[in-house]
């Protein structure tokens, strides 16, 4: 069961050789026996999940053509949903019942999916192992010793268990592609506005952007086309029309020029991955690409830049956890001032908190231009490498992270060096490109994932590229023996 | 760049968050590591480099200045911790 795909699963409930209802009740039930090891899920919705199966079955049965109709998924557990428990990984919201539904998984139930529950993640997606939630640690279900990657590392591992068809994930600096590199699955970060973020519980909200993870570019693909386009309760949403993103996966590679920025194979990669990328790129030459090196020399600036930018946001969009309207408030507050320093200091995790202090500091007087401001100048700096270098190439190629997952703990002693392995994911958020993971190989028998950047709203190109990898290659067929064992 | 114990404690005011001394220590050590990682800025050329705020230079949509929302009151009431007679109930203000 953990191979199917979307488009092979919804052709078997047109079929009637299973049921939606059937098809969830399997997938409750693998979730039962193994996420105790894996830890997931935060929330699973049984209920929910098997009425909305029925209604899916009655839609099959009326005709619809929704690839995603009666297809069990999961969502991060920082997309409100309305009614069911949505706390973000963190205290603060340990009790938050939203009563409005995101524009993400909204769109995905009007498209008949059946939502099993919401995944584990780094409290308020900060973080890149998983290590920072409320509700525990994730596990990688390749190694239980090791993280997931994150901030998404619950949808990642709950994808890769089988333990769903697909999941949705946020990714503000590589929160959807780290983790579908670590846990070896597909995950796509749209262009900046290509999704609504309507729904989705803020962190920094000039780099934050949904996507779906999933076992292929296809069901990517499929996923991608029920969330993407406008919408007008997100006033960054794009207006520019969306495409068929399933319509070109098949399109030939030929003439495709392929940029390989030198800056992604430097010092500090980890030889296994380098062979893992080197390999993918010579059989996208043989599927008739051509390969160019290319260069984007602000690269090591994105770091820095990013890392004001995001707390900075994070701080201004923190300020409305105030233990009033919602949330953790603190026992027995004195006054005003002790129950807001109270309920933040006792509700917010240590991460957290770190971060938005980084941006209190960076937004206050006497520090805004020296800060903020100069990491914005560098953005557009970051912003215009790309530019540059997608007016020689169609797509940019090179890993997701220096590594493959590290051992849960290993790092949480010393976190800038944490910060520092997001250095080939976070240019990609602070220029609004998109960017897709897939498996493209191991390394000491963990998943290494490939990262293939495009120009803005190039999409569809993406998932056409990576798909017909997917057709030359077995990679991303690969499961975790944990899952195959279930 | 190094921060002093009074810098935290002022940096957490501002942000809200009740910080005891033992704390206090600890975010002295690593408020101090981010600002040295993002100090390697200050070092670029930006000058005549407009700052970038939104990757696609968008600019903020108007809509019509007519009513969308429905009241929702009960709804939005039942996630606060304290209530009464329909409104938020927060410790007091004014003595």
């Amino acid at each position: 069961m953990v191979d199917q795909s979307i488009a092979s699963l919804a052709k078997k409930l047109r079929a009637k050789e299973i049921s939606s209802v059937e098809l969830t009740q399997d997938y409750l039930a693998r979730i039962k026996q193994l996420d105790g090891q894996l830890n997931s899920f935060i929330t699973v919705t049984d209920e929910v999940a098997l009425a909305q199966a029925e209604a899916a079955d009655k839609l099959i049965a009326a005709g619809s053509t929704s690839a995603l109709a009666g297809i069990p998924v999961a969502h991060k557990d920082l997309f409100c949903t309305d009614g069911i428990l949505t706390t973000c990984a963190s205290k603060m919201l340990h009790n938050f019942v939203p009563p409005y539904e995101s524009t993400v998984t909204g769109r995905m139930l009007a498209s008949g999916a059946v939502t099993l529950g919401k995944t584990n993640m780094d409290e308020f997606a900060m973080g890149s192992s998983n290590e920072n939630s409320h509700f525990g640690a994730v596990k990688n279900p390749w190694d239980l010793e090791k993280v997931p990657g994150g901030s998404s590392g619950g949808s990642a591992a709950a994808v890769a268990a089988g333990l769903c068809v697909a999941a949705t994930g946020t990714d503000t600096g590589g929160s959807i592609r780290q983790p579908a590199s670590f846990c070896g699955i597909s995950g796509l970060k749209p262009t900046y506005g290509r999704v609504s973020r309507f729904g989705m519980i803020a962190y920094a909200s000039s780099l934050d952007q949904a996507g779906p993870m999933a076992r292929s570019a296809e069901d990517c693909a499929h996923i991608l086309q029920s969330i993407a386009g406008f919408d007008a309760n997100d006033s960054t949403c794009s207006e520019v029309a969306t495409e068929d993103y399933t319509a070109n996966l098949d399109a030939p590679l030929e003439g495709l020029t392929i940029g390989l920025p030198k800056e992604y194979f430097g010092d500090g990669l980890n030889n296994g991955v380098a062979t893992v990328i080197q390999d993918a790129v010579k059989e996208f030459e043989k599927l008739g690409a051509k390969v160019k090196e290319i260069s984007l020399p602000n690269l090591n600036l994105s770091i820095p830049s990013y890392y004001v930018i995001a707390p900075s946001e994070a701080s201004s969009n923190l300020s409305r956890f105030d233990g009033v309207r919602y949330g953790y408030r603190c026992e027995e507050p004195k006054d005003l001032m002790d129950m807001y320093k109270r309920s933040r200091g006792e509700g917010f995790g240590k991460e957290v908190q770190k971060r938005i202090m980084v941006g209190t500091y960076a937004l206050s007087e006497g520090y805004y231009d020296a800060y903020y401001l100069k990491a914005q100048r560098i953005r557009r700096l970051i912003k215009e490498d790309f530019v540059r270098a997608f007016n020689e190439v169609d797509v940019i190629m090179g890993p997701v992270a220096p590594t493959t997952a590290f051992g849960i703990g290993a790092k949480t002693d010393d976190p800038i060096a944490m910060y520092l392995e997001d250095i080939y994911t976070l240019s990609i958020n602070l220029a609004g490109i998109p960017a897709m993971s897939i498996p493209a190989g191991f390394a000491e028998g963990m998943p290494v994932g490939l990262q293939i950047m495009g120009n803005y709203f190039a999409e569809a190109k993406l998932l056409n590229v990576a798909h017909k990898f997917q057709q030359a290659t077995d990679w991303h067929t690969k499961n975790p023996s944990l899952a195959e064992g279930a | 760049m190094s921060l002093e114990k009074q810098d935290v404690l002022k940096i957490a005011h501002l942000a809200r968050l009740s910080l005891d001394d033992n704390d206090a220590e600890q975010y002295q050590h690593s408020l101090t590591s981010v600002l040295d990682l993002v100090e390697q800025m200050q070092s670029v050329d930006t000058d005549g480099v407009e700052p970038l705020s939104h990757p696609l230079e968008a600019k903020q949509r108007l809509r019509d200045d007519v009513v969308t929302e429905e009241n929702r009151r009960e709804a939005f009431l039942a996630n606060a911790p304290q209530t009464e007679a329909g409104l938020f109930l927060v410790p007091k203000v004014i003595d």
